[in-house]
């Protein structure tokens, strides 16, 4: 059984003179195979830190991380990472970024272009294989770097907010589109998002993450992408009386987060 | 009509003070957006025309400044007779092999310098004291340590152009490690890659643009350089060419020389910017 522990994981900074800042405190979050967890939360709740920490872009001052009983000292191909934007390589097309990890891991040309293609056709970027990244729409940017992030089979994907720059209907489309990728291809995902709409739609689980200390506050289980495989109208689950009432819940957690920042 | 008179008015200073209307196909306020090339043309065409015009006319004397036709004929002259008994491709030749051969050696050693000292403090620390101490010293001031330490055969010219050429190459390649985002750094280590595999496949590549910039810099201050290389112990050479003619007053041959200096100079500027346009498309766009 494939699972991510994160157990009892702090981060702190020194402060001179004061006690040290906490970026996260006493998490514990396990992730299990074909969850798809849904990170929300005011700025400065300490998201990214977390996502950085399963990455091993960053080390817990106290706790520990582990994948499949294996813990987390660095980066590794067992946890792909998509981020937000600036990621691709411009000097080489889109058939080259996708393959841009295998070549890293010492696949042969034929091989790492046969895989790449695999994904490039997940993500419908067949037409795109020698363009220019930087010809491409954001929205495509992102397909590029979400194909990418698979070519190496990982056990989980970590989408550090993927989809925020991206325009509303793109965003709306590249949702549907990921959840079909989570689907046929059964990987973890950790999902890290500003929009409510998006995190209840998108996630299986969904942790409300509050800051100073960064901790997680709330965990709410999610049927509306089970909803969406079923009936497959996004809107349709958007607009549902349960779906806005969850909303509105989240949103007064996170404006008294906000609130609670603005009195300090 | 009268806010523009009321901000600036007409005339030189407009522009200054207002950007113009965009033209189809371009964008409101880019800087420096339009053809300049003809605008160019003209000023050469003009600087040449009032060149000769002084000159044709007698107001200056041959001796201060020839006229283009006496540097022409100066041209053709040391084309067919040479200069002190040497051919006048012979004298380009050695010059030019003398500066690229500084700057290919300045490129295989200042860009991997430049990179370490990017990507590592300990390169850094021991890097940093003696290449910012040599780098403001004009190459003149030492050229005679350089004849003392390495002689006066071709070693020492070549090592005075290649320091002068040394420095910009280490500082761009330095600058340009800082050029990748940690998004496209964190994307390779990802994949498991290792510190060398990131440095091959992210840095490098992306400092481009900057190394490009650097070696245009660079071959400027080789060329800057190579007449104080040929001060001492040259019998060939550009810069010697340059130097000895203004020591017996032929001014059209020092002129010529410095017009020759300046094309080979433009033409491999043109080069650079050339392979760099293959290269580096992706410059100020990734």
């Amino acid at each position: 059984m494939t699972a991510l522990a994160i157990k009892n994981v702090s981060v702190f900074y020194p402060v001179k003179g004061k006690p040290p800042v906490h970026a996260l405190k006493n998490i514990d979050l396990e992730i299990h195979e074909k969850d798809f967890v849904v990170a929300l939360g005011a700025s400065g709740c300490g998201k990214s830190t977390l996502l950085n920490l399963i990455a091993g872009f960053m080390a817990p001052s106290e706790g520990e991380i582990s994948l499949n009983g294996r813990v987390v000292t660095g980066p590794g191909a067992d946890r792909s990472v998509v981020f937000q934007k600036h990621a691709l390589l411009p000097w080489l097309n889109v058939l080259d970024n996708v393959a841009f990890g295998l070549k890293i891991q010492g696949q042969g040309q034929a091989k790492r272009e046969q895989i790449a293609r695999e994904f490039i056709k997940l993500l419908g970027l067949e037409q795109f294989e020698q363009s220019a990244t930087y010809e491409l729409s954001g929205g495509m940017q992102q397909r590029v770097g979400i194909a990418r992030a698979l070519t190496s089979d990982p056990d989980i994907l970590l989408m550090d907010e993927p989809l925020g720059a991206l325009d509303a209907l793109t965003r709306e489309r590249a949702q549907e589109l990921i959840l079909k990728v989570w689907r046929d291809t059964g990987k973890m995902v950790f999902f890290i998002t500003h929009s409510v709409e998006e995190a209840l739609f998108m996630g299986t689980k969904l942790i409300v993450m509050s800051p100073r200390p960064g901790r997680i506050s709330h965990v709410f289980d999610l049927p509306f992408s089970r909803q969406y495989f079923e009936s497959g109208n996004a809107r349709e689950i958007k607009a549902s009386a349960e779906f806005i009432s969850l909303r509105e819940t989240i949103l007064r957690i996170i404006f008294a987060d906000e609130a609670g920042a603005n009195h300090e | 009509m009268s806010d523009q008179d009321a901000k600036g008015g007409s005339g030189l200073l407009a522009g200054l003070m207002k950007a113009k209307p965009a033209k189809p196909g371009e964008i409101y306020g880019v800087p420096g957006q339009g053809e300049s090339f003809k605008i160019s043309a003209v000023v050469i065409v003009l600087l040449i025309s009032f060149w000769g015009f002084v000159t044709y006319a007698g107001y200056i004397q041959p001796l201060f400044l020839p006229s283009p036709t006496a540097v022409l004929n100066a041209l053709f002259d040391v084309i067919k007779e040479g200069f002190t008994g040497v051919g006048f491709w012979e004298h380009i030749w050695i010059s030019t092999l003398r500066v690229f051969g500084a700057f290919v050696l300045a490129c295989a050693i200042g860009i991997p310098l430049g990179i370490a000292m990017g990507m590592s403090p300990v390169a850094r620390g021991i890097f940093d004291p003696p290449i910012e101490f040599y780098r403001p010293i004009p190459p003149l001031a030492y050229l005679p340590l350089m004849i003392i330490w390495f002689g006066i055969d071709e070693l020492s010219k070549v090592l005075l152009i290649f320091s002068s050429v040394l420095a910009p190459m280490v500082l761009g390649a330095r600058a340009g490690v800082k050029s990748a985002s940690i998004e496209q750094i964190h994307a390779a280590y990802s994949f498991g890659a290792t510190r060398w595999q990131v440095i091959r496949t992210v840095i490098l590549p992306s400092a481009m643009p900057e190394i490009f910039t650097a070696m245009r810099v660079g071959i400027g201050f080789g060329w800057t350089t190579l007449v104080a290389a040929e001060m001492v112990a040259a019998t060939s050479g550009l810069g010697y060419m340059v130097l000895s003619a203004s020591r017996f007053l032929q001014t059209p041959v020092v002129i010529m020389g410095i017009v020759v200096i300046a094309a080979i100079a433009y033409a491999f500027d043109h080069l650079v910017r050339f392979v760099e346009r293959r290269v580096v498309p992706w410059k100020g766009r990734g």
